[in-house]
């Protein structure tokens, strides 16, 4: 059995002060503090610090991570295990969220598949991320790195400074508590007897070669499908390493307050019995694909689910492995629910998955990302707007004179995410 | 006031049954039979000016000089757009319907509605040319239909932005739209999964195509004279990515010589693929197309040759249309120039 509460401390406004902390709903931040802190890593050359609010003519580009400060504040643990603290099992006692503000990360390109953060305009629509009070990270590393490291370099600065901001809340007083539960398989069954029983399927990308997504600090790839508390997934035991198309990846933010989640909770005890969650990796090599796909499937049997929701990270080559696992989940006589999204063309008229299977007639889609936007010029660019030429969904030309970008909804971090975090979507 | 022309068949004029479905186009001022619940469903912003019936058999024994005619006096009564049935199971009147709302559009440049239950034949012919709402299987369902394409037919004749399909209630015509829904996305998956457990109707967001698979040819038996291609979808181009291959979704494929070429090295070729880590297939992208090892098998005989040029684009959230019509001419282009099998990588 396992409870977490969620302390929800709102954060307003962000101001660069002479010394960091929480008062009231603002966070004050010494900057001093956080290039300190980041400086211990040597292969990080420069760090700048940005503050960017709903509204501000502010573009944010390439974007690497967006992360919401998180403590814990009782319980077993601390925030991102495996990561910046050490192992230890989360998901029980008491968190303080940082909530109404997020640390994003940017930085020279690491990979083509990075993305854009508008905070006001056409851009901002798609985003998420547009609503919320951004602490922006410029972290330029050593020239002579190679990627892998400088993937490395930016996401341990993300995550430590969401850790060291997270901390400033560990004594303040929640607004709101949000609680959460889940029981073990025996208590559960017997508690809830008659509510049909389900499973959040949560694939992780692990593409590898910078898809990459880290469990309690484990590099998903090299992981079996497993079974996870949905509480352990609030207190960060899985963050994002990945590069993968803006659109679709799902940031440590994301991952903090996966919706699936959530909303199974919403139901749970009412119309369903949430059993738990069965993490599975998107590997790229056939015999990795059926084997996990093997072992999501068995696990949703083990767990004597009725029904299951599958979400996708990424598309293309994961499309394989939803199908894989629907079929397969499906195949055991649980229904399935999916959520992706759409690679339809930029007319939509395109086929919009590269797998497709009878058994999959039940689908949740966050919109088709090769649509068409123009985003117009903003006042500011934190980070490096020629990028837009090269990332996933821009093309040569993408970037226009007056700062305005052309280019697919791909672009832009978030828009069309593939755990339902958003409105959009497509029919 | 926007002016209608409604086109109906005989059953519905009140003509008569299969004995007079071989009744002649007739153009008749002002509304006839269902006319009148569409006229009403209008409320004033547009009005019927005249119903156009004809028999189901005669349309379709007569089709071409039947739509001529019916075009004619859709043209002559002047009208801002057309309704067309509804025809609900009827196959043959729900084919008129299609045709004439197809040819409404195409040929007189108007906006159209048509009506019909799903599984009618006509749906599944015109639903991705026209706009055609779903109805019950019969005319009990005059009211639900009536109610559906009224406004939808106002809002083209507007010239108003058509939603999605499930908001503006017509047949998913083939063309992903993109929207903003009134729920999130996993509040919508919980909401599926409720009701799929439950046995109750759901309806998915996006129907699986069905799937377009292709039979490998038969093996080469004679490989010392076969002439062997490269093409791939893993993005390596010469260096610079001179035809600005796009990193995703690529809108175009590049053909590259490499005679006198033996390998392709990291100072004259990189990949332009957005997909995938590209540290490994810069470093050397004979990785990604083997050109190295194959001009080795050359020299040693185990092949007869390799083909001049190689084609290459980018696999990276590539609309299948787009990749089918580049695999359609890249094919065409080794099959007119005598190859014999092809190595097709991936990344």
């Amino acid at each position: 059995m396992k409870k977490l509460e969620l302390g929800i401390v709102p954060i307003k406004d962000i101001q660069f002060a002479s010394k960091s902390e929480v008062k009231g709903d603002t966070l004050y931040v010494n900057k001093e503090d956080i290039i300190d802190l980041l400086k211990e890593d040597e292969n990080i050359e420069n760090i700048e610090l940005f503050i960017a609010k709903p509204g501000d003519s502010i573009r944010i580009m390439p974007v690497k991570d967006v992360i919401e400060p998180r403590v814990k504040v009782s319980g077993n643990g601390a925030m991102f295990p495996g990561m910046v603290s050490k192992v230890d099992v989360v998901g029980e006692g008491r968190t303080n969220v940082l909530r109404g503000m997020a640390v994003v990360t940017t930085g020279k390109i690491v990979a083509f598949q990075e993305g854009i953060i508008d905070m006001t305009g056409e851009g901002a629509k798609y985003t998420p991320f547009s609503q919320l009070n951004n602490l922006v990270l410029k972290v330029d590393t050593k020239e002579d790195i190679d990627k892998h490291k400088r993937e490395a370099s930016v996401r341990m600065a993300g995550l430590k400074t969401a850790d060291f901001v997270g901390k400033l809340a560990k004594d303040i007083e929640a607004k709101e508590v949000e609680t959460f539960e889940t029981l073990n398989v025996k208590e559960g069954a017997e508690k809830y007897p008659n509510l049909p029983r389900v499973a959040y399927v949560y694939m992780l990308q692990s593409q590898g070669l910078m898809h990459d997504t880290y469990v309690y600090g484990v590099d998903a790839k090299q992981t079996l499908s497993t079974i996870i508390y949905p509480t352990e997934v609030m207190d960060g035991a899985i963050v994002s390493g990945n590069c993968v198309s803006a659109c679709d990846k799902n940031t440590t933010y994301h991952h903090l307050n996966n919706p699936v989640i959530r909303a199974l909770f919403a139901e749970h005890g009412k119309s369903i019995n949430f059993v738990g969650v069965v993490i599975t990796n998107e590997n790229v090599y056939l015999a990795d694909k059926m084997r996990s796909s093997d072992w999501a499937s068995k696990l949703c049997d083990f767990l004597g689910v009725d029904g299951a929701i599958v979400s996708e990270e990424g598309f293309g080559n994961p499309d394989t492995d939803l199908i894989m696992n629907c079929k397969k989940i499906t195949a055991k006589g649980i229904k399935t629910v999916l959520v992706t999204d759409e690679y339809a063309g930029q007319d939509g008229k395109s086929q919009s998955l590269a797998d497709a299977d009878a058994s999959a007639d039940a689908v949740v889609t966050g919109g088709n990302a090769n649509m068409v936007i123009n985003i117009g010029p903003l006042d500011t660019v934190i980070g490096y707007p020629e990028v837009a030429d090269v990332i996933a969904g821009g093309t040569a030309g993408s970037l226009k004179p007056d700062g305005s970008i052309e280019a697919e909804l791909q672009v832009i971090t978030g828009a069309t995410n593939e755990i339902g975090f958003n409105k959009f979507s497509a029919r | 006031m926007l002016k209608c022309v409604h086109y109906i068949n005989q059953f519905f004029a009140g003509i008569g049954g299969e004995e007079k479905a071989d009744y002649k186009p007739e153009l008749r001022k002002g509304v006839v039979g269902p006319g009148a619940a569409m006229n009403a469903a209008f409320k004033g912003e547009a009005e019927i000016v005249a119903t156009v019936i004809c028999g189901d058999s005669y349309f379709n024994e007569n089709e071409k000089e039947a739509l001529a005619t019916i075009l004619d006096m859709i043209k002559s009564e002047g009208a801002d757009f057309v309704v067309c049935g509804p025809a609900f199971n009827a196959g043959r009147y729900g084919v008129a319907c299609g045709t004439v709302a197809n040819a409404v559009k195409e040929e007189l440049g108007l906006p159209v509605v048509t009506g019909m239950y799903e599984e009618n034949p006509g749906a599944d012919m015109f639903k991705t040319k026209v706009y055609i709402v779903p109805t019950k299987n019969n005319a009990a369902g005059m009211g639900e239909a009536v109610g559906y394409m009224a406004p939808l037919a106002l809002k083209l004749a507007k010239g108003e932005k058509i939603g999605v399909s499930s908001q503006e209630h017509y047949m998913p015509n083939g063309v992903r739209t993109n929207f903003f829904d009134e729920k999130i996305g996993a509040e919508r998956a919980v909401d599926m999964l409720i009701a799929k457990l439950a046995g109750k109707p759901f309806v998915t967001e996006y129907p699986m195509p069905s799937f377009d698979r292709v039979e490998p040819g038969p093996a080469i038996t004679d490989m010392k004279h076969a002439r062997i291609a490269l093409v791939t979808s893993g993005g390596i181009v010469p260096k610079g990515n001179p035809d600005h291959i796009e990193s995703s979704n690529a809108q175009k494929y590049g053909q590259y010589s490499i005679e006198g070429v033996n390998d392709l090295d990291a100072d004259h070729y990189e990949t332009a693929h957005g997909g995938y880590d590209p540290s490994y297939a810069n470093e050397r992208p004979d990785r990604v197309v083997p050109l190295d090892v194959l001009r080795d098998m050359e020299k040693e005989g185990v092949i007869g040759s390799i083909h001049p040029y190689f084609y290459s684009t980018v696999g990276n959230g590539t609309a299948v249309a787009s990749a089918k019509k580049y695999g359609t001419e890249i094919g065409q282009k080794l099959v007119d120039d005598h190859v014999d099998a092809v190595i097709l990588t991936s990344t």
